[in-house]
């Protein structure tokens, strides 16, 4: 008997005796399947009431208080749930002009936002705005390739955060889109923007090798699709050059899809690239199932839209 | 001897045995108590569910916005001057009652402002009329009236340009053929859409001569395509909104009462 047969055999040994004495409450725990809920919005844009009767094109949608209650209703039936914000939380309605996204940070914080990426429009009352309203927020600020280093914002955002959620790991990171030509410089200051591509490689190889994540997620502020452009980076070109990610969480374009696209990752993989449009009239809802039994996921997840 | 041999045997076979053990318990230790046994994805669902009005408003939240809420709305409702009538961007061919009230109120907002930094006039401004964001009612006019009207925080920005620019920037609303907003800038164009005249304050372009433009910064930066702003002399940022260039302007008129002039007009 060689040493690997004989630790193969005593394995095998062992997982019998483990469901052996541990009887039914691990039977049970392993039989049943595991639900992460994960919720998003992006590109709220300040739009903290519902849109009026007379709105001509999105009357009577939206609202945090109605959405608020929406979130609160799938959490009471999965504990497991987390809920993002993929940027552009500033910026569209008086609410910002007077009170330069107090009133966001807090209301997403009573939410309890888990964590938000930024968007080109966070910056509009320039850093140091983006920086004076971070006590209002509960929640954490993901962002992986805006380097922060020689700006005020230093160490107040994190590349990625890794969630645990029903013994399940979700390791959680974060993308900006490219500040020159967008935003003034003398709003984002020496803040330095690193390649979306390069930085999800490190980010994936961080969450997937080194910390065992179970689901790798993207916030991302690049946009959904440039169909004019070749060579812009967006989540479709991002989704189609990496692995290992699972979803990503977009914004930027204001894309209302009907559902999350399924797309190929570089291995030929299936993942989802998901965006709600803007002004908090949608709310993107990505559950997923995990099963100790091997052969469930045998040929890969099945991914229904 | 025979003893010895038995013995031997017996003490491989209980290291052995306990090696099994040891094997066991480590099997134990990292399958049970560490980590759980390893959870694999199987299944995925997602769907994009719409905020509407069946769902309750969470009244908690509402009571808690409430008095932002009150307070904007107390701000933005206070009454700042009477429209004469209503005007809309639709109403003129290629200058409008309500695009020129804008030009005008950032000239003369902006102007005073300038002049105190720099020592010099304003020649001309330019604004889009894509900007122009909902109409002026007839009416009060309050600080939502402004909001409306320009929703974004461009500010304004005086840039410096040679005659020559001058011409690219005539140039470019001859071919637009729209009601831009200006200020200050005379244009006559032929029924071919020929500039047969072109002033600013009254007097014939110099192409040598240095004019300060007033505009915002989208446009500076080559909004809706104005690509006469750069290069130029010099770029003057007076970190003054445009729309609160429109809310000083309301404060300090009466009432408005603007009208179609002949500033930039078709010749049939």
């Amino acid at each position: 008997m060689n040493r690997r047969d004989f630790i193969h055999q005593t394995t095998g040994a062992t997982a019998l005796i483990t469901l052996g004495s541990l009887g039914l409450q691990s039977f049970v725990d392993s039989a049943k399947p595991t639900k992460i809920t994960i919720l998003h919005t992006n590109d709220v844009h300040s739009h903290i009431e519902a849109f009026s009767a007379e709105d001509g094109r999105n009357a009577n949608k939206g609202g945090v208080a109605r959405r608020a209650s929406l979130i609160e209703s799938i959490k009471n039936k999965n504990p497991n749930t987390l809920l993002f914000d993929a940027g552009d939380i500033f910026q569209g309605t008086p609410y910002f002009n007077y009170y330069g996204g107090e009133l966001e940070f807090k209301l997403m914080s009573k939410l309890k936002y888990d964590a938000a990426t930024i968007g080109n429009h966070d910056f509009d009352n320039g850093i140091d705005g983006l920086y004076t309203q971070l006590p209002h927020a509960e929640f954490d600020f993901i962002t992986a390739n805006y380097d922060f280093s020689n700006t005020i914002m230093d160490s107040h955002t994190k590349p990625y955060k890794i969630f645990n959620k029903g013994g399940i790991k979700i390791g959680v990171f974060g993308l900006g889109i490219e500040l020159k030509g967008l935003v003034d410089p003398a709003m984002y200051k020496e803040t330095k923007y690193l390649d979306p591509i390069e930085t999800s490689q490190e980010m994936v190889k961080t969450l997937k090798d080194d910390k065992q994540c179970d689901l790798v997620i993207c916030l991302s502020h690049l946009g959904y699709n440039y169909r004019n452009s070749e060579t812009k980076i967006s989540d479709l070109k991002l989704a189609a050059a990496t692995k290992d990610i699972d979803l990503i969480i977009g914004g930027h374009t204001h894309t209302f899809l009907k559902k999350p696209t399924v797309i190929k990752n570089i291995e030929g993989n299936n993942m989802l690239v998901n965006q709600v449009g803007c002004y908090g009239i949608n709310l993107g809802k990505i559950d997923f199932y995990f099963d100790a039994d091997k052969n469930k996921a045998a040929n890969g997840a099945s991914i229904i839209v | 001897m025979l003893f010895t041999k038995v013995a031997k045997v017996q003490s491989k076979y209980f290291i052995s045995m306990r090696f099994t053990y040891l094997f066991f318990l480590l099997n134990i230790f990292l399958f049970s108590s560490c980590k759980q046994e390893r959870q694999h994805l199987f299944k995925v669902e997602g769907k994009n569910i719409e905020i509407t009005d069946s769902l309750k408003t969470n009244q908690e939240i509402d009571a808690f916005i409430k008095p932002y809420r009150d307070h904007i709305n107390k701000d933005l409702d206070s009454v700042l001057a009477y429209s004469v009538n209503t005007y809309s961007k639709t109403d003129g061919h290629l200058n409008t009652a309500i695009g020129n009230f804008m030009a005008d109120a950032v000239y003369n907002e902006a102007n005073p402002i300038f002049k105190n930094r720099t020592g010099k006039d304003i020649d001309m401004v330019i604004l889009n009329y894509g900007g122009i964001r909902s109409i002026i009612s007839k009416g009060h006019i309050t600080t939502r009236t402004a909001y409306q009207l320009m929703p974004f925080e461009n500010s304004i920005v005086v840039v410096a340009l040679k005659g020559n620019q001058i011409d690219s920037l005539t140039n470019y609303l001859r071919l637009r053929k729209r009601a831009h907003p200006i200020s200050k800038l005379k244009l006559v164009l032929d029924k071919n859409f020929d500039i047969v005249e072109a002033t600013i304050k009254g007097e014939k372009i110099n192409v040598n001569k240095t004019y300060y433009v007033a505009t915002n910064d989208y446009l500076y930066n080559n909004g809706d395509n104005m690509r006469f702003f750069k290069p130029n002399d010099s770029l003057h940022i007076l970190n003054y909104k445009v729309r609160n260039a429109l809310i000083d302007n309301f404060k300090k008129v009466d009432t408005i009462s603007p009208i179609i002039d002949d500033r930039f007009i078709q010749l049939n």
